[in-house]
């Protein structure tokens, strides 16, 4: 901080409660709505990163043989992707959207520990920078790249990898934990202590209640991934033997440790799209959420149930039938929570008089892909059949639906829906219909062509495959880069809109919209609910 | 903010770090606790140390059944020895004390330092399977170019339900020291 900026903002302090202008004023900001703004801003910037990534390794894939990519480079780039997607991209983004709406939604003037907020940004693109920095240090000829054990990290690189790219991934991973934890604390310390009077935890939108438990998920698990990265640091440099069978230790306690934390990350990734889901479907079908007890139910329910079914993940490592049966059913049974959310969907819609503007498009189409996504995993924790699906490119095409088809297109929806509200303006209708269909039809055709080679054989994180694989892996690779183009419309309209283009929003945005946000006007103040609003 | 809100924040934040530093704790908590399950229900194959004298004496010899164990040998990446059990199938009844030998030779021109980590599958009778002296209880070190005969002793018990037909115990040789 120097002299001259403390003096502008005393100076501005002593006008008006103003804050810092220039980089000063995101530096230092404890606003939820600027913090906001950034987690969203670096999770779209790291969208784009990861996507590029990916891109080059579908180029490689779109013809047999190797042709632009050593097999080293290909799975750092596969090991980048998934660090950067699941870390970088979808869990800033939706923190993002929790420290924009929720404090609106609950009517409070700001989050409850606005420094935590602070820094648990800040460390963010450090950490970001420091997952990327081993990648292009090994075209200067140091170290050996990037990790390349893909995102869970498998400890064979004991023995595979002993460069820094793992280094570097243990310690991005610890400050991508800590920025989640603060953020989690923050949530739960908000929506406990912060509400508006009569705002009570029965009367708030779904998308906190998701974000609610979201957090609680994020502090049992976050603090396991981080002692199962410290054990994995500690068996790398310190002479430890955790994970080293030779020293007594247990490699498959590695992936025991690194599931447990795993799977439950599936739903910290997926229940906040399932929050804000419903609000979307309401707004534009004119009707009140339906089931919404059924639903808070059904968050906790997944929440709980999805912590207890981590081994699904390693069916095949040998484990006892009595394991295998345990966690194929408690897996299965994971689905009867999540239909029962997918029913109140579309109970939600039905029979109202429903408008298709582009928010609604995606909340229709993530509907939709998530139900592929549930029927495609439905099959694979069946144990008589697990061994054909495992560690194929089925799995890669599978749990692409939830998270693309799910979460991403969820937040593409949700962007739709918030952006006049944040920026003022409307958004180019034409355009962001334009890029709903592109982007449902580009991302089928990327991930089916994925299960279908899948099925037949082809194992993930190889860069080669056989020739009679061609044609699918040229439509999957053709799309793919498709979809990847079809995302600058997306782009675009976001920032033309931004920049002040398109007709003026109202207050309420949407005919149908409800929530103490939309009593707001567009875009919101600075500060909002400073004087609490009565909720009744 | 008022005062009270605060207040009421900071308890809050201090009972969260708490829940974080226990799900911390329950993280390495983990490896004990693994271990006791594993040698509990078996799982993993994982076998003991060398069987007491008590299990030996208690021992009864059934000849009314053979019981086919497979014997194998690998050795882990970092470690090029040559390794391999001098039987690969012996046919043993339950309770019969058998002696068998692995051969391992260091072909390259360094010393080398190695461990033998055994595994039994299918893991859940490994309980079953008793070591009464197996070169995986130590280290190995070998000289350039040197070979070993390593004895194993071991048997069966009698207690093994009688649908399993067939065991194979399979050691991993892992390479010890050079930072692994």
């Amino acid at each position: 901080m120097t002299t001259a900026t403390t003096a502008t903002a005393s100076h501005e302090h002593d006008a008006h409660h103003g804050h810092p202008t220039g980089i000063m004023r995101w530096l230092k900001s404890t606003n939820h709505k600027d913090i906001g703004l950034m987690y969203m801003i670096f999770g779209t910037t790291m969208f784009f990163a990861g996507g590029l990534l990916i891109l080059l390794v579908r180029a490689e894939l779109f013809m047999p043989g190797l042709q632009f990519l050593n097999p080293s480079i290909y799975n750092q780039l596969v090991t980048l992707h998934g660090l950067i997607m699941v870390f970088a991209f979808i869990m800033p983004l939706t923190t993002g959207f929790n420290n924009y709406l929720i404090p609106m939604m609950i009517g409070a003037s700001d989050m409850a520990l606005p420094r935590l907020n602070n820094w648990g940004f800040w460390i963010l693109p450090p950490a970001a920078i420091l997952l990327l920095i081993p990648f292009f240090l090994q075209f200067f000829g140091i170290g050996d790249g990037a990790a390349s054990n893909a995102w869970t990290m498998d400890n064979v690189a004991l023995d595979l990898q002993s460069g820094i790219g793992m280094d570097f991934t243990i310690v991005v991973v610890h400050l991508l934990g800590i920025s989640s934890i603060t953020g989690a604390i923050n949530v739960i310390v908000t929506i406990f202590n912060m509400r508006a009077p009569g705002m009570t935890l029965w009367k708030m939108p779904l998308f906190c209640w998701a974000w609610l438990v979201t957090s609680f998920m994020l502090l049992a698990v976050i603090p396991v991934l981080g002692a199962v990265v410290t054990m994995l640091l500690t068996d790398r440099h310190f002479g430890t033997h955790f994970f080293i069978a030779s020293g007594g230790g247990d490699p498959l306690l590695f992936q025991h440790l690194l599931w447990f934390f795993g799977h439950p990350e599936v739903y910290i990734v997926l229940l906040p799209a399932w929050g804000i889901l419903p609000t979307i479907l309401s707004t534009f079908a004119r009707k009140p959420v339906y089931g919404y007890k059924a639903q808070v139910y059904s968050f906790w329910a997944i929440g709980i149930l999805g912590s207890f079914v981590w081994a699904h993940h390693m069916l095949s490592s040998g484990m006892p039938l009595a394991g295998e049966l345990y966690f194929m059913y408690a897996t299965m049974s994971v689905s009867i929570p999540t239909a029962v959310m997918i029913f109140c969907w579309i109970a939600t819609v039905w029979r109202g008089s429903m408008t298709f503007e582009t928010p609604m498009l995606f909340a229709l189409g993530m509907i939709v892909m998530f139900g592929i996504a549930g029927l495609t995993g439905l099959v694979i924790p069946d144990i008589a059949a697990y061994a054909q699906y495992h560690n194929t490119m089925y799995v890669v095409g599978h749990f692409h639906y939830p998270f693309f088809g799910g979460a991403v297109l969820g937040f593409m929806g949700a962007t739709y829906f918030y952006l006049p509200k944040m920026t003022g303006h409307m958004y180019d209708e034409k355009l962001g219909k334009l890029h709903f269909w592109l982007t449902i039809i580009f991302f089928n055709f990327t991930f089916t062509p994925m299960m279908m080679v899948g099925l037949a054989g082809v194992p993930r994180h190889l860069a080669d495959y056989a020739l009679k694989y061609t044609e699918y892996q040229m439509l999957s690779s053709v799309s793919a880069i498709l979809l990847g183009a079809t995302q600058l419309i997306f782009l675009y309209n976001i920032i033309k809109t931004a920049r002040g283009n398109g007709e003026k929003a109202t207050a309420q945005v949407w005919e149908g919209a409800q929530g103490l946000e939309f009593t707001l006007p567009s875009p919101p103040p600075y500060h909002t609910f400073t004087t609490p609003p009565e909720v009744k | 903010m008022d005062e009270d809100i605060r207040q009421a924040n900071r308890k809050l934040v201090k009972k969260l770090l708490l829940a974080v530093a226990a799900a911390s704790v329950f993280g390495f908590a983990m490896v004990p606790f693994y271990d006791a399950l594993c040698k509990i229900t078996g799982l993993n194959g994982k076998t003991g140390g060398a069987a007491s004298a008590q299990t030996v004496q208690a021992r009864k010899i059934d000849t009314s059944r053979f019981v086919t164990v497979e014997l194998n040998g690998n050795t882990m990446q970092g470690l090029s020895w040559e390794f391999g059990a001098n039987q690969n199938k012996l046919r043993v009844h339950p309770g019969e004390i058998v002696m068998t030998a692995f051969h391992v030779k260091n072909p390259t021109n360094q010393a080398l330092m190695g461990q033998a980590v055994p595994s039994v599958s299918p893991g859940w009778t490994a309980q079953y399977f008793n070591k009464i002296e197996c070169f995986c209880f130590k280290q190995q070190t070998l000289n350039p170019g040197e070979s070993k005969e390593m004895p194993l002793t071991f048997f069966v018990s009698p207690e093994l339900p009688k649908d399993v037909k067939e065991i194979a115990l399979s050691y991993a040789f892992f390479p010890i020291g050079n930072g692994s």
